[in-house]
């Protein structure tokens, strides 16, 4: 079975009424994966033994009518570590990395009853957009098998697109859940910076990470990140703010009406494919529509956003990937003659060339000398990038705009060009900059291809872009569009 | 347009990363970083004169913690991820070149 007709609440339903059990749902759930997996490639590594351990518990035990979780499956992103279950981030220098702990999503995650069906594929380290760079294999765009799933969360937004799982979860440094949910038509939500623990995800740029849901609705979104968020002793910048029950909001009372949207005209501007433009300014009526003001306001910095997160991003995945040296876990070279070769040899050999490319800039940006110039300068412009939005967001309930300036694009075609790819990420980088959340709803087509609609708003304010972006799911059909098996749209 | 990183830049650089190139790969890595070190350098158009730099965007500040020690009991579990060892402990080479240490 696929999911294209499914949500948590009717797969609960199910479960609980007993229609399917979920050792069933589980075989069903595998049975579809090992059918689509093999053109698709969403997957690195499916935990098979396991899951169906588990669900066989869960129907000894009984699925809990108030556990809108329990026996669900889906799939989390191969940055997230596992215990037990190898665990890579698409590199080589981690290809027979066994974790030892959960990261505390996943445990949590556990503990809810849901079943993690595998670990899905994306660029090495999550430096990339496009899934090209992972070290093992080539995600498809569910929607055409010839173009890329976008990334660094491909594998997930693959796999949920294609309807292989009902859910899965991401990591977004630049926009690696909002990108890749835009170029597959479903949702990806960004939290906040400190929403949801970063403990057992593998480090790239420990300022701009942050993991989370992506889903084919808002509301089953809604659900998982309230299921995960919340304060961490393990990762103590998480927030201690109490975490809303989103989904409790999401009914047909909710509205947008007076609300008051900001759509920056630097996100129309140039390089942006113009049936993204078209599908934005559609959506833009469409909230006015609703009952909602939509007004032109400006990100006067936002151009900038792309140079000074290269610098940050890569400064701290730098310093965060130096222990990855050989010696404790991870590749280590054969070809050695004293430590030094360890060191030297084992990263060479295990890290890919983006990876090798940030890891440069980043030392670059840090070296004695250059400091004050790149890294200094790129905190500086990042302070006024917050307070751009931060101006914005005073008299704006949200800002609208596209997540990126064109649908997916074809695979092998950007992917020697970094240049390139960097500009892609423009629209969805400030965002991390600014650690506000930001979230990605089916907005239309191009060229065929789906078109991410991004929401973005107050910091620790998730509610009010559900609200929104519910409302807008309700009021249009692109979200029950799916693609056709085998991905010939 | 002038480079702004030549070929032995980037060997030192890679060098402070612990990365080696080969001839081909240091012609091909220069090219690049000199084109995106170009766009970095966009930043000078911004005036940031008296702006404070952002290093983190998260609501705590400071958060205290005891230091606990925590026995994991999971030392063949860890053991099992390093590429060599023997009897409890980690294995590197023996062979160190002498030279570098002077």
């Amino acid at each position: 079975m696929n999911y294209f007709e499914k949500d948590l609440t009717s797969l609960h339903d199910d479960l609980v009424a007993k229609r399917i059990s979920v050792t069933d749902l589980v075989k069903a759930t595998f049975d579809n994966i090992a059918a689509t997996d093999p053109d698709l490639n969403a997957f690195l590594a499916l935990n098979k033994d396991a899951a169906l351990k588990k669900a066989a518990e869960m129907d000894e035990k009984g699925v809990d009518p108030d556990n809108i979780l329990a026996g669900i499956p889906l799939a989390i992103k191969d940055n997230i570590v596992t215990k037990g279950l190898t665990t890579t981030a698409a590199s080589k220098m981690l290809e027979n990395f066994v974790p030892v702990y959960d990261a505390t999503v996943v445990s949590t995650l556990n503990d809810k009853g849901v079943i993690n069906v595998g670990k899905t594929n994306m660029d090495e380290f999550a430096m990339g957009g496009s899934t090209e760079n992972s070290a093992f294999k080539t995600t498809k765009n569910a929607w055409d098998y010839t173009r890329v799933p976008g990334g660094s969360s491909g594998g997930s937004a693959a796999a949920v697109a294609s309807g292989e799982v009902v859910a899965a979860f991401g990591s977004d440094t630049g926009g690696s859940i909002r990108q890749p949910s835009s170029f597959n038509g479903i949702v990806g939500m960004k939290p906040t910076y400190g929403r949801i623990s970063r403990w057992g995800l593998i480090a790239f740029a420990s300022s701009l990470d942050e993991i989370g849901p992506m889903t084919r609705t808002v509301k089953d979104n809604a659900i998982l990140l309230s299921a995960v968020a919340g304060h961490d002793d393990h990762d103590l910048t998480t927030s201690t703010k109490e975490v809303p029950d989103f989904a409790a909001e999401l009914n047909y009372q909710t509205s947008v009406k007076g609300m008051k949207i900001g759509l920056p005209k630097e996100f129309l501007g140039e390089g942006v494919d113009q049936e993204v433009k078209d599908a934005i300014l559609a959506a833009a009526d469409k909230y006015r529509e609703l009952g909602a003001t939509v007004d032109e306001v400006s990100l006067p910095h936002n151009k900038y956003g792309v140079a000074a997160y290269y610098i940050i991003a890569s400064s701290e995945a730098s310093s965060n990937l130096q222990r990855f040296d050989g010696i404790r876990y991870g590749h280590r070279s054969k070809d050695v003659k004293n430590l030094e070769d360890v060191y030297v040899n084992s990263r060479s050999e295990g890290f890919g060339d983006e990876v090798k490319r940030r890891i440069m800039l980043g030392t670059f940006s840090l070296s004695a000398g250059f400091y004050d110039a790149y890294f200094k300068k790129a905190a500086q412009v990042r302070t006024l990038i917050i307070n751009d939005f931060q101006a914005v967001l005073k008299d704006h309930d949200f800002i609208m705009g596209p997540v990126a300036p064109t649908p997916a694009y074809k695979i092998g075609e950007e992917v020697s060009d970094p240049m390139t790819m960097y500009m892609n990420d423009i629209l969805t980088i400030p965002v991390n900059l600014a650690g506000l959340p930001g979230m990605s709803i089916p907005a239309g087509f191009a060229k065929g291809m789906p078109v991410g609609m991004q929401l973005i708003g107050r910091p620790f304010d998730e509610s009010t872009l559900y609200k929104a972006g519910y409302v807008f799911e309700q009021a249009t059909d692109f979200h029950k569009q799916t693609p056709k098996q085998g991905g010939n749209n | 347009m002038a480079s702004r990183i030549d070929q032995d830049q980037v060997q030192h650089v890679a060098s402070l990363a612990k990365l080696s190139l080969n001839d081909d790969q240091l012609k091909y890595f220069t090219t690049q970083l000199d084109e995106i070190i170009g766009l970095f350098e966009t930043l000078n158009e911004v005036d940031t004169e008296g702006i404070e730099p952002t290093s983190s965007v998260s609501d705590q500040i400071n958060v205290m913690r005891e230091d606990v020690a925590d026995n994991w009991g999971q030392r063949d579990a860890l053991l099992a991820n390093a590429p060599e060892s023997e009897k409890g402990y980690i294995r590197v080479p023996t062979i160190i070149d002498e030279s570098e240490d002077e």
